[in-house]
């Protein structure tokens, strides 16, 4: 079981949670799950095609996954993904 | 008994005299030679011959080694105007076996006379040593870094909620001259979190309200008001000049723009946004880490990109982004630490959590993996799906 980090703007989509537990051995079967949870999520986080969107940055532990292997990465019990889209706010 | 006259008409006598302009000459080969300033300490500061070394004539004979090791070397010494530095020659000559030693005929009035070069070394005043006593006391500042943030430009893009805290601890720290870029007038909604305005200054526009504010925490920084709105037309003016420009602004189009900007310029950029309880720093700094491209190729769609008038945010929060910003910013500017370079930090408040990422240069990024020069002013701030953003974003 890993942990996977929502950033606000997704909140929304996750009925406000900030951290959700997801099954998965690569980060693509994790994110998956997560989508299955909160199915709000997939078009935020996917095109159609299935890859990442691109303005969706997504983080294994401290470790950008388009360094790793992308969504094949493994990913391992305890875990961290982190999503980060871009904010802009300057309040 | 002889009087003071006489005895530097004497010494005179017994030691070589040589002309400022031969100095001057000498400045430009030294040829292992030494020219000492043997005034006291104050006359020192005030100006002198640059590269002089400076010995005291009152400690002479204890800190001349240190100044002029070889006695053999050429050994040049002037004072104001010729005398103590005859006193002294004969001295080093005389007594302490200086075997090539000179007086300079006339000393630094003479000098200054004829025209030539005098340095005038760098120094904090009374005022100024009182006032950042607690930076000098840290060696990562320091009087070298205290003297890089009075020399330093920093431009601030927004005095809102990012830039207030930001604006007042960089004027604190003594930045030399503090930019502002802000077309806004303050509004009484915005007090939950600009802490650099005030009730009484409601209507003003932003960058007046800001200088104020500068002003009544440190008086000796120069403010630089920019009261309009950067876009592609004016980014490139405004922008140049400054060392480090602090990012707070509200919307994705004007990011694009300043950060191919500031590539283009080679101006690190310390960047944050906010949004809620979260928010996010980095430190983009050209051709060293990532852009903001590199970390963000295309903003997201309208949905997902609210501003912080539309959704709200902690008041208290842009308070530790921005400070967090202005800390970067002293980073850079004097050189300590580690700026974030390459790294991006994640505040989350409610849970009080922070997340350091790794951020990686994209080999492909269209912006900054091109050389500055090839960057085009057409390209700078457009993204792909431009116009479909900005009617989305409405």
């Amino acid at each position: 079981m890993s942990t996977v980090k929502i950033p606000p703007v997704l909140r929304a989509s996750t009925g406000g949670e900030k951290e959700v537990s997801a099954e998965g051995d690569n980060v693509g079967e994790v994110l998956f799950s997560l989508a299955d949870q909160h199915p709000d999520t997939k078009g935020q986080l996917f095109g159609e095609d299935g890859t990442l969107n691109r303005y969706v940055n997504v983080y294994l532990n401290d470790e950008d996954v388009r360094v790793l292997d992308g969504l094949e990465t493994a990913v391992k019990g305890g875990d961290t993904l982190v999503i980060l889209p871009a904010m802009a706010g300057g309040g | 008994m002889a009087s003071g006259a006489d005895l530097i008409r004497r010494a005179k006598e017994q030691i070589t005299e040589v002309d400022p302009r031969e100095v001057n000459d000498l400045l430009a080969d030294r040829n292992g030679s030494v020219v000492v300033d043997v005034r006291e300490q104050q006359e020192f500061e005030e100006s002198h011959v640059p590269g002089a070394k400076h010995v005291p004539r009152g400690h002479l004979e204890s800190r001349i080694e240190g100044a002029a090791g070889d006695k053999s070397a050429r050994v040049v010494l002037y004072c104001a105007s010729g005398n103590r530095s005859a006193l002294a020659a004969r001295t080093l000559q005389e007594e302490l076996g200086y075997e090539n030693v000179e007086s300079m005929t006339g000393g630094i009035t003479l000098w200054k006379d004829r025209g030539f070069d005098v340095e005038v070394p760098r120094t904090l005043t009374a005022e100024q040593r009182e006032r950042y006593s607690r930076h000098l006391l840290v060696p990562e500042i320091g009087f070298e870094g205290q003297m890089k943030l009075l020399d330093a430009k920093v431009l601030l893009l927004g005095a809102g909620g990012l830039g207030s805290p930001t604006a007042l601890y960089l004027a604190a720290a003594g930045v030399g001259t503090i930019g502002i870029v802000d077309d806004d007038v303050v509004d009484l909604s915005n007090l939950q979190r600009q802490v650099i305005h005030t009730n009484d200054r409601i209507g003003e526009p932003k960058v007046d309200s800001a200088e104020q504010g500068i002003h009544d925490i440190n008086p000796g920084v120069e403010v630089v008001k920019y009261q309009t709105r950067l876009d592609a037309s004016n980014i490139m003016e405004i922008i140049e000049g400054y060392d480090v420009i602090v990012d707070g602004v509200d919307n994705f189009p004007t990011r694009y723009l300043l950060n191919d900007a500031s590539v283009r310029l080679k101006i690190p950029v310390v960047s944050a946004s906010i949004l809620g309880f979260d928010g996010q720093l980095s430190v983009f700094a050209p051709y060293e880490g990532p852009c903001y491209r590199c970390l963000y190729p295309t903003p997201p769609p309208a949905e997902l990109a609210p501003s912080c008038g539309a959704n709200g945010v902690l008041g208290a929060l842009p308070g530790v982004m921005g400070v967090l910003q202005a800390i970067e910013v002293v980073k850079l500017v004097t050189g300590s630490g580690d700026p974030m370079i390459g790294r991006l930090l994640l505040y989350e408040a409610l849970g009080t959590t922070f997340t350091n990422l790794k951020l990686r240069r994209d080999p492909d990024c269209p912006i900054c993996s091109r050389d500055p020069d090839e960057i085009s002013d057409e390209e700078m701030g457009v993204f792909p799906d431009y116009e479909a953003f900005c009617d989305g974003a409405g």
